[in-house]
């Protein structure tokens, strides 16, 4: 691959620059681009797909399923068998259906994490890397000011001052069912404070080493506007990194929302996580019986479906690259 | 000259951060001592404020603590009464200095290697293993892997201590327990920032110039590539260093992590605005170091 481009851009002046003009009046727009490179990655489609088999799965399990979440039996400790498919847990609770169900919690956690880090986190790490000067100073005090309270006590303050009021609130709004979100609430917002801090970061060192660039100096002498140039001519360049990392920053949301749990600040049982469900099992692992299924089960999901979603990481990022061939 | 003006700007800083941190943990309801082992009289807790002058307005026992820490004095401690946050912290950092260097180093020396080989073989057999590792690396939680790797390595085989902090061996299992995790996460910057440098223009100029691709990759690409994970090593080694809460609890390593979360809970306001204190300047002091060695690797970058 690389060596054929080089080979290309090795052609000599004239016939590159004829290339090029000839490039752009036929290329089809970045996005259209993007896409068709995209069509062709086997292990993106492939990941699409089973992300979207999960979605399903997530969806529909609670109806098809013969248990509920929170039904307790004596079949505790069953290993996994024709009829409970992952086993049962210490309370004789279906694993799989605590696992449908943790899913949705787990995965609403991950994606806003993901959503905070990349709304604010990129907005804030390129606006300040590409101005530079005071307001870098500034925005990057704030964030490092963010980074010094740990978010163990922002979580535990936040849970014990403003708990009651919004519980108050939402049984007057929206009945008692809702009540018991409260909590949930408190936890994406503690999650949603600390998962865009490192990316600012991150996309700042990245936007810093580009805005010197050729090319950003070019289209600047062309007259282009700031707002321009960070969007069509530097944030193309980090997009790669911003995907690696937000696909880095679902799996660290899960598993903080698990230690906060563990901490009794996160969700309570008989609600799940995936997360929570690994932290059971983990706590019943001991050298004289195995309850293997109970870490192994959960387990396996978190790692398919993040290795899914970094896979479809991996295929936006070089569909996305601006330099990769059409 | 802009980084003696970011060291100047640290002492305000952090003066802004403890006056938050103190401010912070007072909203939360309670106090420090609703856990008394007995149902203290209002007598007994008034006398207990009074000591520790909780009774004064907030802004006068912030300024008492200033006073204290200009000179060196972390102050009481409200729940392990009979020391010093001073004492608490003298006695345990060392010990997550030590647990977190450690970590720090598997974690670049793991994470590094595997990325830039990543990276190098992209869409090969050897970036899907090695990319399934850092992944899998990223997924299981401290509190999974260090029990598993108890059980693998200190009770079927025998090999390692299972717990406690004595000999350099029982410095083994805590620090794999709590590098992998990060070394995945390195692994994977790593490989984004070679792959994203790979492309760049002096690399094709490197290799028109007919240098070896080991020299090309080494020399040329690695200083730019390895720029987000500097970005990413200063927050890292800050929390590294100041414990984790997870790990010195399976293993019962008497480190500082475990205070955090602890004081927190039991409102034992000296002792965490003390910690955040100690972790703030850490991670200010590591983060200005990251910014600085970016213009070190890529001297393009311009500060100021």
């Amino acid at each position: 691959m690389v060596e054929d481009r080089e080979a290309e851009e090795a052609g000599g002046g004239e016939t590159m620059a004829s290339a090029v003009a000839l490039a752009a009046r036929h290329s089809p727009r970045p996005s259209v681009r993007a896409w068709r490179r995209f069509q062709r990655n086997r292990p993106a489609l492939v990941s699409l797909g089973f992300l979207l088999l999960l979605a399903g799965f997530i969806v529909l399990w609670p109806w098809l399923s013969p248990f509920s979440e929170s039904s307790m039996s004596n079949a505790q400790f069953q290993p996994p068998d024709g009829r409970h498919w992952c086993g049962t847990d210490i309370h004789g609770r279906d694993v799989l259906t605590r696992m449908a169900y943790g899913a949705r919690i787990s995965l609403l956690v991950g994606a806003v994490g993901a959503g905070v880090s990349l709304l604010i986190g990129v907005t804030w790490g390129a606006v300040a890397g590409y101005v530079g000067g005071r307001w870098d100073a500034l925005l990057m005090r704030c964030v490092d000011i963010l980074y010094a309270l740990p978010s163990v006590v922002f979580v535990i303050v936040l849970i014990a001052t403003l708990e009651g009021l919004l519980k108050s609130w939402l049984t007057r709004v929206a009945g008692t069912n809702f009540a018991s979100s409260a909590r949930l609430l408190f936890l994406f917002a503690g999650l949603g404070a600390v998962s865009w801090l490192t990316m600012a970061r991150i996309v700042r060192g990245q936007v810093l080493s580009l805005r010197h660039r050729a090319f950003v100096e070019a289209s600047r002498a062309l007259g282009a506007s700031h707002a321009r140039i960070l969007w069509h001519h530097i944030l193309p360049n980090v997009w790669g990194v911003v995907i690696v990392y937000l696909t880095l920053t679902v799996p660290s949301v899960i598993l903080y929302e698990s230690f906060l749990s563990y901490l009794g600040l996160g969700i309570q049982p008989p609600m799940a996580s995936w997360g929570s469900l690994i932290a059971e099992g983990a706590a019943q692992l001991n050298p004289i019986r195995m309850y293997w299924w109970l870490i192994v089960c959960p387990a396996t999901m978190l790692v398919t479906t993040l290795l899914a979603l970094n896979f479809l990481g991996d295929g936006l990022r070089d569909a996305l690259d601006p330099r990769a061939g059409a | 000259m802009y980084f003696l003006k970011r060291a100047i700007f640290l002492l305000p800083l952090l003066l802004l951060i403890s006056a938050l941190a103190f401010a912070l943990v007072r909203v939360a309801p309670g106090g420090p001592f609703d856990k008394e082992r007995e149902p203290s009289t209002p007598d007994i807790e008034r006398n207990l404020k009074a000591k520790y002058h909780l009774d004064e307005p907030l802004w006068q026992q912030y300024l008492r603590y200033l006073g204290g820490l200009a000179r060196g004095d972390f102050g009481p401690s409200l729940k392990y009464r009979s020391h010093t946050v001073n004492d608490i912290i003298a006695q345990g950092l060392p010990v997550s200095l030590i647990l977190g260097l450690l970590a720090f180093g598997f974690a670049q020396g793991v994470g590094i290697p595997l990325g830039f080989y990543t990276a190098v073989r992209k869409g090969e057999w050897g970036d899907w293993v090695g990319s399934f590792l850092a992944i899998l690396a990223v997924c299981v939680p401290g509190f999974v892997v260090g029990p598993l790797l108890v059980m693998v390595f200190a009770i079927h085989l025998g090999w390692l201590p299972v717990a406690l902090w004595e000999s350099p061996l029982h410095a083994v299992l805590p620090t794999l327990a709590l590098g992998l995790y990060f070394s995945g996460r390195v692994a994977r910057l790593m490989r984004e920032g070679m792959l994203s440098t790979l492309h760049e223009g002096f690399i094709t100029t490197a290799r028109a110039k007919g240098l070896s691709e080991p020299a090309i990759l080494i020399k040329h690409a690695f200083r730019l590539a390895v720029l987000p994970v500097v970005s990413y090593a200063g927050p890292l080694l800050a929390d590294l260093l100041t414990g984790s809460f997870v790990i010195e609890n399976i293993f019962r390593i008497p480190g500082i992590g475990v205070f955090l979360v602890n004081s927190t809970q039991n409102r034992d306001y000296p002792m965490i605005v003390g910690l955040v204190l100690l972790y703030a300047v850490l991670l200010l002091v590591l983060n200005l170091l990251v910014d600085l060695s970016y213009s070190v690797l890529d001297r393009r970058v311009k500060h100021g």
